[in-house]
C-alpha cells in the first residue's frame, strides 16, 4: 500500500494535470467515435529528442564512433515539467552507471519492449484503434502492444514489460493508470530508470484534428523523491498512406547478444 | 515461362478458388452440424461495431487438435465421433508425457504441468482429419519443378550453415522469437492459441497472444506497398463482403526456412516463395464462432491453390491475453550455445589427450 503523504501527492498531481489540460486548448472538440466518444483513432507519432533523452540536454557525440554525425545526439529543451528529475540519490547514482554503459545497458539496443511511456516518444508510429471495451495501442518499435481495459477494471494479473492499462474517459481526455511493470525498462537513451513501484498516469487529449496532447505523471517512490510530469504534443502521420511497418528487431541483435557464442571456424 | 501463360495460370488459380469457395461451406456444414446446432446458425443475428462492421471482437482461440495435413494413414474427410474422441486423447496423452527421446527417462516435459495444453482451454472439437480441406485429400498439393529446385537450394545453403547450435540464426525461427505458426495464415499452437479482436473505425486488429504479433488490417482499399517491401507477416488489406471479412496479403519475405527444416515456419508457410498470396476469411456463424478459412496461393511453389479451414472459437474465459515477452526471457538459445561451445572445448580437450599419449 502506498503511503499517505504520496497519496496526497498525487492528487495534487492530478488536479495540476486537469488545469493545464483545460488551459492548453479550451476550445477544441474531437470528433466522436460511433459510440460518442472523443475519436482518438490514428497514427501518431512523437516530434521531438525526449527518445534522447526526456530531460534538457545539448547535443553531443554518440556513441559509436564509426557512426560519426549520423547517430550524433541533438539538442533538446526537455519533456520533464518543473526542472529535473527528483531522483533519490542513490537512484540518481543508477541514472549516471546506466549512461556510461549505455551500450551493454539501454534495453532499446537489445530490441526488448520500450516499457511506457517510453514507447509512445520513440522515433516510430504508434497506431491507436478505439472500441468501446478496449483501446488498442499498437506500436511499430517490437510490435509492443498495450490494452486499454476501458472496464472491467482490475489489478494487473502478472507484471511485465508494457504495464497493465486501466482506462476511462474525463471529457475529452483519456486518462490511462498503468502499474504492475518489471523494473527492466528506461525511460530514454539517457539512462533515467524506474523500478517496479512504477505507476504511471497517461492522459491523452485532442487539441486539434492532428494533434495530441500527451502528458504524463509518474510516480515512484522507490526511485523518486516526489511525482513528476511530463508533456509533449503528438502529431498525426497525415500522410495518405501511413501505416505501421513490420520492425521485427530481434533478427538485428542476435549477432550483438549471441554474436559471441558462435561456433569459430574449425581451422 | 511466358508471362501471358502465368496470366492464364492465374486466371486459371483464381477461378479454382472461387469454385472451392462455393464448394466448401456444403462440406464443411453438414458434418459440423453434428456437433453445433445448425438451427441456432441460421437465426444469428450478426451483431455491429458503432461504426457499422459485422462485430467479431473479443477474445479467441484457434486451438484444436487437428493437423494442418492429413494424417497418412487416414483416407476419409470426417472422423465419426468416437474416432474423434479417441484421436484427441491420444494426442493429449501424447502431450502429457513428453519424454524427449535420447535423453535420460527422468527429463520429462508433462505441458500439463507446466502450462495450460490444449486439453485444459477451449480447443475446436473438430471431426475434420485436416485442416486442408481443398485438395480433397487433405495434405499440400504436388510442388513445382520451380518449387523442388528452391527447396533443394535452400537445403544447400542451409547446409553450408552448419549445426543448429552453431550459430543463433541456425535455430528455428521459434525458438529465436522471431515469429511462430500463428503469423502469416493463423494456425494453432500446441499451446497459447489465444486472440484478441479489436476494431476501430477502417480496421480490423488482430493480436495474438503468441509474440504479442498484432495485425493492423486496413479496409481502405488502399493499394499493397512496391514489392520492394517485404515482411514476415506480410501486407495485410482487408474488406467486408456482407458479414465475412476478407482479407489479401502479400508482400511476405523469403527468409522463412524451407519445408520440414523449422517446425514453427515450415508449418505455416512450407517452403512458399515471397510471391505467395493468402487469401483469408473470417465469418462469424454465431456467438462463439468465427469459421475462418484461408487460401495460398503460389503458382512457383504448387501446381494449385490450397485451402484450409481453422474453426476459431470464442474463449471461455473471454482473456486477458499476457504478454510473451518472448525476446526478453528467452534464455535458451545463449544457454544451447553455451552448452554447444562447452561441449565442443570438452571434445577437443580430450581428442588432444587421446592424440599425446
Amino acid at each position: 500500500m502506498r503511503n499517505e503523504p504520496v497519496c496526497v501527492a498525487m492528487v495534487a498531481a492530478l488536479c495540476l494535470a486537469v488545469t493545464t489540460v483545460s488551459g492548453q486548448a479550451p476550445s477544441y472538440r474531437a470528433p466522436r467515435t460511433g459510440d460518442g466518444k472523443p475519436n482518438l483513432n490514428g497514427i501518431w507519432q512523437a516530434l521531438n529528442s525526449a527518445y534522447w533523452d526526456i530531460e534538457a540536454h545539448s547535443a553531443a557525440p554518440g556513441l559509436v564512433r564509426e557512426l560519426g554525425a549520423s547517430n550524433a545526439v541533438p539538442g533538446g529543451m526537455g519533456v520533464v515539467e518543473g526542472g529535473e528529475l527528483p531522483y533519490k540519490p542513490e537512484a540518481l547514482a543508477k541514472k549516471k552507471e546506466n549512461a556510461r554503459n549505455r551500450l551493454t545497458l539501454d534495453p532499446e539496443i537489445k530490441c526488448y519492449l520500450p516499457g511506457v511511456p517510453r514507447a509512445t516518444y520513440m522515433p516510430y508510429p504508434f497506431q491507436i484503434i478505439q472500441s468501446q471495451k478496449h483501446i488498442m495501442i499498437l506500436h511499430e518499435f517490437a510490435s509492443a502492444v498495450r490494452t486499454i481495459y476501458m472496464d472491467n477494471h482490475k489489478e494487473a494479473p502478472a507484471d511485465s514489460w508494457m504495464g497493465w492499462s486501466n482506462g476511462h474517459w474525463e471529457g475529452e481526455t483519456l486518462v490511462v493508470d498503468t502499474t504492475g511493470f518489471l523494473d527492466s525498462t528506461w525511460f530514454d537513451r539517457a539512462g533515467n530508470h524506474h523500478s517496479d513501484a512504477l505507476h504511471v498516469i497517461e492522459r491523452f487529449t485532442a487539441r486539434s484534428p492532428e494533434t495530441l496532447m500527451y502528458e504524463v505523471t509518474i510516480e515512484d517512490p522507490k526511485v523518486f523523491t516526489r511525482p513528476w510530469k511530463m508533456s509533449m504534443p503528438l502529431y498525426r502521420r497525415v500522410e495518405k498512406n501511413a501505416q505501421l511497418m513490420e520492425f521485427r528487431c530481434v533478427e538485428f541483435v542476435e549477432d550483438l547478444l549471441y554474436g559471441h557464442l558462435r561456433k569459430p571456424p574449425s581451422k | 515461362m511466358t508471362e501471358r501463360c502465368l496470366v492464364v495460370l492465374g486466371i486459371l488459380g483464381a477461378l479454382t478458388v472461387v469454385l472451392v469457395l462455393a464448394a466448401i461451406p456444403l462440406a464443411a456444414q453438414a458434418p459440423a452440424a453434428k456437433t453445433s446446432g445448425a438451427a441456432a446458425k441460421k437465426s444469428y443475428v450478426q451483431p455491429r461495431t458503432p461504426d457499422g462492421q459485422p462485430d467479431l471482437q473479443g477474445f479467441w482461440t484457434n486451438s484444436t487438435y487437428t493437423s494442418l495435413e492429413r494424417p497418412k494413414n487416414v483416407t476419409k474427410e470426417y472422423y465419426t465421433l468416437e474416432e474423434a474422441v479417441q484421436v484427441e486423447k491420444e494426442a493429449a496423452a501424447r502431450e502429457a508425457e513428453q519424454t524427449l527421446p535420447g535423453t535420460v527417462a527422468d527429463v520429462h516435459y508433462d505441458l500439463t504441468q507446466f502450462g495450460l495444453d490444449r486439453s485444459q482451454s477451449t480447443h475446436a472439437k473438430n471431426l475434420r482429419t485436416s485442416l486442408i480441406v481443398d485438395p480433397p485429400d487433405g495434405r499440400l498439393p504436388a510442388v513445382t519443378a520451380e518449387g523442388q529446385k528452391r527447396a533443394a537450394e535452400t537445403a544447400v545453403a542451409r547446409k553450408r550453415m552448419g549445426g543448429p547450435l552453431d550459430a543463433a540464426e541456425n535455430l528455428n525461427l521459434g525458438e529465436r522469437c522471431i515469429m511462430m505458426a500463428n503469423t502469416g495464415p493463423m494456425l494453432p499452437m500446441g499451446y497459447m492459441s489465444g486472440y484478441q479482436i479489436v476494431q476501430g473505425p477502417g480496421y480490423v486488429m488482430i493480436l495474438s497472444e503468441r509474440m504479442h504479433d498484432f495485425r493492423v488490417i486496413p479496409l481502405d482499399a488502399r493499394p499493397h506497398p512496391p514489392s520492394t517491401v517485404r515482411q514476415w507477416k506480410g501486407d495485410s488489406r482487408g474488406r467486408w463482403d456482407g458479414n465475412t471479412l476478407i482479407v489479401d496479403t502479400t508482400n511476405f519475405n523469403s527468409k522463412r526456412p524451407g519445408v520440414g527444416d523449422n517446425f514453427a515456419a515450415g508449418q505455416a508457410f512450407r517452403g512458399a516463395s515471397e510471391d505467395m498470396h493468402l487469401t483469408e476469411w473470417f465469418t462469424r456463424v454465431d456467438a462463439d464462432t468465427i469459421q475462418y478459412r484461408f487460401t495460398i496461393d503460389d503458382p512457383r511453389t504448387w501446381v494449385k491453390p490450397w485451402t484450409a479451414e481453422v474453426p476459431i472459437l470464442k474463449d471461455e474465459i473471454q482473456g486477458p491475453l499476457f504478454e510473451h515477452a518472448c525476446h526478453e526471457g528467452n534464455y535458451s538459445v545463449g544457454n544451447m550455445l553455451k552448452g554447444a561451445r562447452e561441449a565442443e572445448k570438452k571434445a577437443a580437450a580430450a581428442a588432444s589427450k587421446t592424440g599425446s599419449k
